[in-house]
């Protein structure tokens, strides 16, 4: 079956810029218009969070985008409401990115289910762990044709790396150093040493480097390393600014891209 | 019917490990070897020293004459609270420093609710000379300001959690956030039966050995090691863990496991766990929470910082399913009348967590002949400003 991550990939093997944000933030019904956006504006592929109150693996930045979309009102129905028509007017890679609890709530067959409809091509959970997902839920993904897309840290064992690798299709995340997401403390790209590990794994899946890329410095080396690089709170950050949706997420890009 | 933990890490359907990537090698290694460093021999040497000479174990079982005479049954108290620190805390954080050093890491952090977990994490580090960092909220900081100085004097720093309802659910976010952030030398020392396997078994089995010594008590002062009724509070539900553990299996000993209602199970107001929650998964374990239909998590209420907390421990959540324990709540009211009942009746001032389970005695509906042991999970010391207030002491 198709699924555009895949595509993408064989289309555009570098420099792919792949952009988060929070549905429902900053307005609860940005959720089109800031996908809309991001596609005009050049980037690759794009990760929708979905709010959970209690966003273990994410930064301060993370953590109030959620809470000001949960106030906002959004939810996973909801979400899904606003994307029902979205395959007709973008066709770019689509990723949910999220919390376990709330789609255990919403029923995770219904969730893949939905998901398919609506036209989402792969899921991030980073607290379903492996194990329950092999075991639980892999052949459901792979029925309605999501890449289950998992996260590697530089602490994980070579061999734990080569089974997400083997269980997964799509993207591996590799999560640049250890820490919540947002954190700028100047290690993103430092870990060169485990960039090259991965490497020279020569892994199945290409990755993605993720987790305090925040700049156009920042973004080129993590591209030297992988395909390319995925940002997060810094777009959030400046959805917050002064201006219209429309500026800001054309800055911000053009302030990444050179 | 099993009630202790397979080897998945799962009680009946509820548990397991569901954590980020990040923490992986940590808990995994944890996994891989708690069970081993805990029945080495040098280690159960070094933990049976420090239980006896410095907790100050065995904690007495106590006959509570005038308590039993006004409930008309025999009841017994658990003295945890004669513990060093004054809680059952410290039987978990001299189990699992000891483990900590097992390990090689040199920074433990620690969440705390009531702050009795933060000060027995702090006195441990002291003791043995390691870096401490405890997440308490904000709100808790203010209520349980005794044990906010304590930590301090003890060398630990006490980081505020700002988030969420600023309770014991939020210094746990914080908690893991930090763990995530300094994945090679940090332990994290959890301060109840929760959180992702092996957490809650560990746990349990460092409280355990509050049932191990009732059981000999009990033969010694009744001729019978098994009561009729063990009666604990559960806010994620260590010292309940504890005080059930060795009598799990023997179904004539009747379990009663006491939640917060706060203002009333139907004010939403309430820490009422096993009434108000549904399966979900908070801090890495599968288990019963308090959450709205869209799985977002409830903020939870109790007057007692150390029972307001959303979820339980996966064990209580098995152990409600199973209806291996029976299940009582205690308004906020309540747990203060029984405050004053004990203080008044037998001279012993308990914590706030405590006299939810002192209060239940009401409720489970004991004969004259009955034993029942009464888990005094810790003292009131931290709780006698809002005592002094409430019972209108300050004037
Ligand atoms: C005295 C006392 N009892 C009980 C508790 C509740 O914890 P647990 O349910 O883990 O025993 C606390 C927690 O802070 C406490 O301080």
């Amino acid at each position: 079956m198709d699924n555009r991550i895949k595509s993408l990939f064989e289309q555009k093997p570098q420099g792919l810029l792949s952009v988060y944000f929070t549905a429902g933030y900053p307005n609860l019904e940005d959720t089109v218009p800031i996908i809309l956006e991001l596609e005009k504006n050049g980037v690759d592929l794009i990760e929708v969070g979905m709010p959970f109150s209690d966003p273990l693996a994410d930064g301060p930045t993370i953590q109030q985008s959620s809470d000001i979309a949960l106030r906002n009102g959004m939810t996973i129905p909801k979400l899904f409401e606003q994307l029902k028509d979205i395959r007709q007017q973008t066709q770019i890679p689509l990723v949910l990115m999220g919390y376990l609890n709330p789609v255990m709530q919403y029923g995770v067959e219904r969730f893949c289910q939905k998901a398919q409809e609506v036209g989402i091509d792969g899921i991030i959970l980073p607290d379903l762990p492996l194990s329950d997902y092999v075991r639980e839920y892999k052949q459901m993904f792979e029925q309605h044709n999501l890449s289950k897309i998992f996260l590697v840290t530089p602490q994980t064992p070579e061999k734990r790396i080569r089974e997400i690798d083997s269980h997964t299709n799509g993207f591996v995340y590799m999560v640049s150093s250890a820490s919540t997401t947002g954190s700028t403390n100047g290690k993103a790209v430092a870990n060169t040493d485990y960039f090259q590990r991965v490497r020279q794994m020569e892994l199945r899946n290409p990755s993605l480097i993720g987790f305090g890329i925040h700049d156009n410095d920042t973004f080129s080396q993590a591209c030297q390393h992988a395909k390319g690089a995925i940002i997060g709170s810094a777009f959030i950050k400046a959805l917050a600014q002064e201006g219209s949706l429309q500026e800001n997420i054309e800055s911000f890009i053009q302030r990444i891209r050179n | 019917m099993k009630y202790s933990v397979d080897e998945n890490g799962f009680y009946g359907k509820f548990g397991g490990a569901y954590i980020p990537e990040m923490l992986h090698p940590n808990v995994e290694e944890l996994r891989e070897n708690y069970l081993k460093i805990m029945q080495s021999p040098d280690f159960q040497e070094e933990l049976q020293v420090l239980l006896k000479d410095y907790v100050g174990r065995p904690t007495p079982l106590y006959f509570a004459k005038r308590l039993s005479a006004k409930y008309n049954t025999q009841i017994y108290l658990k003295r945890e609270d004669l513990n060093h620190t004054g809680a059952h805390k410290i039987n978990n954080t001299v189990g699992q420093v000891l483990m900590a050093q097992r390990l090689g890491k040199k920074r433990i952090i620690a969440e705390t609710g009531a702050g009795q977990h933060g000060v027995a994490t702090a006195t441990v580090c002291a003791l043995m000379n390691l870096e401490c960092i405890v997440y308490m909220g904000e709100v808790d900081i203010l209520r349980q300001a005794p044990n906010v100085a304590r930590m301090k004097m003890l060398g630990a720093t006490v980081v505020p959690a700002t988030s969420g309802s600023r309770t014991l659910k939020d210094a746990t976010n914080e908690a893991i956030r930090d763990w995530i952030n300094n994945p090679e030398d940090t332990y994290y020392i959890i301060g109840s039966v929760v959180g992702p396997h092996p957490y809650p078994d560990m746990v349990a089995r460092f409280q355990a050995i509050i049932s191990e010594e009732m059981k000999w008590q009990l033969k010694e002062k009744t001729g019978n090691e098994n009561p009729n009724y063990v009666v604990a509070c559960v806010g994620g539900g260590s010292n309940a863990a504890g005080a059930f553990y060795h009598y799990l299996d023997t179904p004539e000993v009747k379990l009663v496991a006491v939640e917060a209602a706060g203002m009333g199970v139907e004010s939403g107001e309430s820490a009422a766990t096993s009434v108000l929650g549904k399966e979900g998964v908070i801090h890495g374990s599968r288990t019963l929470l308090m959450q709205t239909e869209d799985g977002q998590v409830t903020e939870p209420y109790s007057i007692s910082a150390g029972l307001d907390y959303p979820g339980v421990g996966p064990m209580h959540a098995h152990l409600f399913e199973s209806k291996r324990a029976i299940f009582e709540n205690i308004t906020d009211e309540e747990a203060l009348q029984a405050v004053l009942e004990l203080t008044r009746l037998e001279g012993i001032i308990p914590a706030l967590e405590s006299a939810h389970a002192l209060a239940a005695l009401s409720r489970i509906g004991a004969k004259p002949d009955d034993v029942v042991v009464v888990n005094l999970s810790g003292r009131g010391d931290k709780d006698l400003s809002t005592y002094l207030d409430r019972f209108q002491l300050n004037g």
